[in-house]
């Protein structure tokens, strides 16, 4: 009894300060939309999970990791070979890292399809794009941290990309390399803006995400909302706590369950020393993610008429990404009324290409 | 068109010309250029000949004025004309500038300008100034008018050729007939792992003829300088073999050596199995139960156990890999091991097995330790598996576990909604 009480008396001081009962009222009011598409809402959470296992497993890893490329290597080898579930952690943070950025995909495409990028929810379709952009960052600049091979030549790679834009490229790429070439000064800057630059944008980002989601609430799809107002009934409603709560907890156990298994059985390698004077092994290839603009920018030829074959495949794909991000303010029309079919059309075609493409990219 | 523009379309067409009215002229290419047979194809030939390239003409072999228009004039003996070089006389001709190292090195600083001294030294040079003109010459091997340097592979010299062009001559029984020479030596050649180096796997270092022959001054090993020949590539071997107790026993029986185990033209790809079993060389001189028979015996399951010791450590640390399992430094030692027995097959050739069992040794503690290394990441990979079973199956049921509380919450609020709801 002593002790219910002693809690109470602290909640209560806690209330007064930051005022948690209104916390806990609108906890208690909020509902998730109940329908056939409604198991699709669980894939933000867990791209949260994996989230912030990312930064666990990174605080754990910076115990250990050094960022030069004379000590890179061999901490991270210090890291899976000699400290106590090193390998572990490792693991867990490359797999978690890939398969965030898969499940940031899902729910990205199930935003589109069941169309929760419209009107008022703008802003949140934004900031999510820009924080799977900025997950991708954090896979790029991540890759090249354990200095192996692989990792090198592709950052080469990668950083030749970028290099190709006219005007900003050869400066950018100057920036991002800290140089002319891949170097000490790149895994320094790589690391940088892995630990520190990124996280902090992150962060940022994903708190204006949230937030927005709390305040606009969850959206429903156009033909469910069209289907009970024919009806005249309201759209049936799931209690956020604890019924949505409970299942997104049992989704994030079931991600632990396969990050686990991914990790144990099939342990993220280290590869071989990066070797600077060495040439590029064959068939070096960036992650997945990456495939498909890769394997597109493989097949150009050099020159189509008169411009550069990798300049017209890097304004394609910037042309592409702003058509994408600008989705709500072209997914309906003048009237207001969507452009579902024209926008289910653009995302299959998307999927399409980023599928067939990564999948050539990966066995050719 | 002024006058002025005429004068200046008249001094451009001028400076135009003017190379070519200049350019040295060769009437020797002019004539024979238009002969047949024999005395045009030189004329074709010579586009290709590096001392075509370099400046030199027909006139500078040949002799003659190739200056004048008039044949006669052009090819008098009073201007040093000498026609068609004897065979005989070939060597001396080119080594009037190819041993004139003032000329030569003018072309190239570091080329070798004893060619002429060393064919002297030549069975084919001794020959030569015997006056059998059928012996080879420079031509024979270089080829003529249209003579390549050595490291163009169209050379009858560049490495790849070169046994090729020996054999055009050594593998002629009718040629070979009168000297009493095997005309086998190149389909031996064919067969050795000398041959498999260079030809099948392209490496220009690998011995051909005149690595162990020499070239200009080529000349069959004597029986007592063939450890000496093989040694200037296997060094290390033939330092043991000079210390061996066989090196006395086959100077003394006039055996050759390395080629007595080995052969000589078709050297095979060495195997542990020279030293043992039905295609032992050791058994064509020791018998099993004489004390040489049994060190062969002795020193062939030392490597043999070295290399099957490695071998299972090899396969275990594979398996290791292939499940994820972190063994880079194992494998590292590992081939420290494979080292061991590289260096226990060279200790062979001193045939004395405890020189043997001092790096088998080595290599076995080395392959016990990578075995051991093996082990254990066997074992975590063992202990990685039964920590996700485990976390599996309390996963498994903290799932099964909530999915029960939302059915229990969700039946309650069911019951406690107010009918008609």
């Amino acid at each position: 009894m002593a002790m219910l009480a002693t809690t109470r008396r602290i909640s209560h001081w806690f209330d007064e300060r930051l005022g948690l009962d209104a916390i806990r009222q609108f906890i208690a009011h909020k509902t998730v939309p109940l329908h056939s598409a409604t198991p699709w809402y669980y894939f933000g959470g867990v791209t949260l999970f994996l989230f912030v296992l990312q930064v666990l497993t990174g605080v754990l890893l910076l115990l250990y990791y050094r960022p030069t490329p004379s000590e890179a290597y061999e901490s991270v080898q210090f890291i899976v070979t000699r400290v106590q579930f090193g390998w572990l952690v490792r693991s867990i943070h490359s797999w978690s890292a890939n398969l965030m950025i898969l499940t940031a995909f899902i729910h990205m495409f199930s935003v589109v399809f069941l169309h929760a990028y419209r009107k008022p929810r703008e802003l949140t379709w934004l900031s999510g794009v820009v924080l799977l952009g900025l997950a991708m960052g954090f896979g790029f600049s991540g890759y090249l941290l354990p200095w192996n091979t692989v990792s090198y030549f592709a950052t080469k790679v990668g950083t030749d990309m970028a290099a190709s834009v006219p005007w900003i490229g050869p400066p950018l790429a100057r920036f991002l390399r800290g140089g002319e070439e891949v170097g000490g000064a790149t895994l320094t800057r790589f690391f940088g803006f892995h630990v520190a630059v990124l996280p902090g944008l992150a962060t940022l980002l994903l708190i204006l995400h949230l937030l927005l989601v709390q305040k606009l609430g969850i959206s429903s799809p156009p033909k469910v909302e069209a289907e009970h107002a024919r009806k005249g009934t309201s759209i049936p409603q799931m209690p956020f706590f604890p019924n949505f709560f409970l299942r997104e907890l049992m989704a994030w156990y079931a991600a632990l369950g396969v990050l686990g298994s991914l990790a144990a059985i099939f342990p993220w390698e280290l590869g071989d020393k990066a070797d600077p004077f060495a040439s590029a092994p064959a068939g070096i290839r960036p992650e997945w993610y990456f495939l498909a603009p890769f394997y597109t920018l493989k097949l150009l030829p050099s020159h189509v008429g008169f411009i550069e074959g990798e300049l017209l495949g890097l304004l394609g794909f910037a042309v592409l990404v702003l058509g994408w991000v600008s989705l709500p303010f072209w997914g309906t029309n003048k009237q207001g009324f969507d452009r579902t079919h024209l926008v289910k059309g653009v995302a299959f075609a998307l999927l399409a290409y980023l599928v067939t493409f990564s999948l050539l990219g990966y066995y050719r | 068109m002024t006058r002025l523009g005429s004068y200046w379309i008249g001094v451009f067409l001028l400076g135009l010309l003017t190379p070519l009215l200049l350019e040295a002229k060769d009437s020797c290419v002019e004539c024979h250029s238009a002969l047949d047979g024999n005395l045009m194809t030189p004329t074709q030939a010579f586009s290709a000949d590096v001392h075509q390239h370099r400046g030199f003409g027909c006139a500078d072999c040949h002799g003659g004025d190739s200056t004048l228009d008039d044949p006669d004039g052009a090819m008098s003996p009073k201007r040093g004309f000498l026609g068609k070089i004897k065979r005989t006389e070939v060597p001396k001709l080119c080594a009037r500038c190819h041993s004139d190292a003032n000329l030569i090195h003018k072309f190239r600083p570091q080329q070798r300008v004893d060619q002429y001294a060393q064919y002297q030294t030549s069975v084919h040079g001794k020959r030569i100034a015997s006056g059998d003109a059928s012996a080879a010459n420079c031509v024979d091997c270089h080829s003529v008018h249209d003579i390549r340097e050595v490291k163009d592979s169209r050379s009858p010299v560049h490495p790849l050729r070169l046994p090729e062009t020996c054999a055009r001559c050594h593998a002629d029984s009718t040629h070979m007939a009168k000297y009493k020479l095997p005309t086998n030596q190149f389909e031996d050649y064919r067969k050795s792992v000398h041959w498999e180096a260079l030809a099948q796997r392209g490496d220009l270092s690998a011995p051909s003829c005149a690595s162990c022959h020499g070239n200009h001054g080529a000349t069959p090993p004597q029986v007592s300088s063939v450890a000496a020949v093989c040694g200037t590539c296997h060094a290390l071997v033939e330092d043991l073999y000079s210390k061996s107790p066989h090196q006395p026993v086959f100077a003394g029986m006039g055996l050759a050596g390395c080629v007595v185990c080995h052969g000589n033209h078709a050297v095979s790809r060495p195997s542990d199995a020279l030293l043992a079993g039905p295609d032992a060389v050791c058994s064509q001189c020791h018998e099993e139960s004489s004390t040489g028979g049994k060190a062969a015996a002795e020193m062939a399951q030392g490597i043999g156990g070295l290399q099957a010791a490695l071998k299972r450590s090899d396969d275990l640390l594979g398996v290791a890999k292939r499940s994820g399992m972190e063994v880079s430094e194992a494998f590292l030692r590992l081939q420290e091991g494979r080292e061991a027995l590289i260096k226990g097959r060279v200790a062979v050739h001193n045939f004395q097995v405890a020189f043997v069992n001092k790096p088998v040794s080595e290599g076995l503690a080395i392959a016990s330790e990578t075995y051991r290394a093996g082990e254990e990441a066997m074992n975590e990979r063992r202990f990685r598996r039964i920590g996700l079973a485990f976390s599996l199956l309390t996963i498994a049921v903290t799932i099964a576990g909530l999915w029960m509380a939302v059915r229990s919450i969700e039946s309650k609020s069911e019951r406690t909604k107010p009918s008609g709801s």
